[in-house]
């Protein structure tokens, strides 16, 4: 029987790595097909990088880009920022974009299909 | 005008601008593929120096190089603003060439547009370094929960880059601006149509109000 993981990456996995590793980690597991829940995001930077390295990566014959569904981090207060406190990023899935649909957003839920071609 | 309308329309940040102000500064404008932005910036390009910046076309990603128009003087009355205005390639998370196939290109052609579609997001993404403001444009047609946005929004908050939301496509019958001002009540949302230039002036306005110059932050 085949079938599609979704795995859950724990907050403590990806603390370890570097942006750099984060998002290499994240693209070689989607390549190989995985659908991944981060149990904390990524920041917003590392979010444009990780856009970016994708595009890098499309092929049209293999790999036709990402598809990623998240919530903007909670707003960091400027107290917060003087004592160097940021809000981490919040709960995320992420997937090849030929098999993981949003099928819905809003504020309060992301919905989304895994296709099993 | 009433006296309380005049206090209430009175900014003493704008009137120093008009005094002191040595205001140029370099926008992008952002968003997904297709909410308009290269209208807009022909939009902007045209009324302020009766020139274009280039074609806009229904084919998502048809601008795929960032485009610059630079020295708009933008008047809103009171004061005014010198802007370059960068009008960018949609920012996506996934292109397929299968897409355009749809809209009558052949393989080949389909397939060379998406392969500068990427690097057109690429472009879009570096251009975020060299702005001192951004217009994050929305189709208000659509659902504005989408990770483009977020993704966007979150790096203007994190680098402290001023931003006007313009929800745009407000001439459609199924637009909705109100969902976009709910998905992000912080921040200044102006509902247009950057075809009908419907409001277009309160983007102006505050255009100018919100994109003086100010000392950029690194993110």
């Amino acid at each position: 029987m085949t079938g599609i993981n979704v795995n859950l990456i724990s907050q403590q996995k990806l603390e370890g790595l570097s942006s750099q590793e984060k998002i290499q980690y994240i693209l070689s597991e989607i390549e190989k097909g995985e659908i991944l829940v981060l149990e904390k995001g990524l920041t917003p930077q590392e979010q444009t990088q990780l856009i970016e390295k994708t595009m890098d990566r499309v092929d049209p014959n293999k790999f036709i880009g990402i598809e990623m569904q998240g919530y903007m981090s909670e707003k960091t207060s400027w107290l917060q920022k003087i004592l160097g406190r940021i809000h981490p990023p919040r709960m995320t899935v992420i997937g090849p974009a030929d098999k993981l649909k949003t099928i819905h957003k809003d504020s309060s839920m992301i919905k989304t299909q895994v296709i099993n071609k | 005008m009433g006296v309380f309308q005049k206090i209430k329309n009175f900014s003493f940040a704008k009137k120093l601008r008009a005094i002191f102000g040595k205001k140029h500064v370099k926008i992008g404008i952002y968003g997904p593929p297709n909410v308009g932005k290269t209208t807009l910036a022909n939009r902007i390009a045209r009324d302020w120096s009766g020139d274009t910046l280039g074609p806009a076309s229904e084919i998502p990603h048809e601008t795929r190089r960032a485009k610059t128009k630079e020295n708009i003087i933008v008047n809103d009355g009171g004061a005014s603003l010198t802007v370059d205005i960068v009008d960018t390639p949609g920012i996506a998370t996934k292109i397929d060439y299968h897409d355009f196939l749809s809209y009558g290109l052949s393989e080949k052609q389909a397939r060379r547009r998406a392969k500068e579609a990427t690097e057109g997001v690429i472009e879009a993404i570096r251009w975020l370094e060299n702005v001192d403001g951004v217009i994050l444009l929305m189709d208000c047609t659509q659902n504005p929960f989408t990770q483009v946005n977020i993704t966007i929004m979150g790096n203007l908050e994190a680098r402290e880059l001023p931003v006007v939301i313009a929800a745009n496509k407000i001439d459609l019958d199924q637009s909705s601006p109100a969902t976009l001002k709910s998905a992000f009540p912080q921040h200044d949302v102006i509902p247009i149509s950057a075809l009908t230039g419907y409001n277009i002036d309160m983007l102006y306005s505050t255009m100018v109000d919100r994109f003086h110059k100010r000392k950029r932050r690194a993110a």
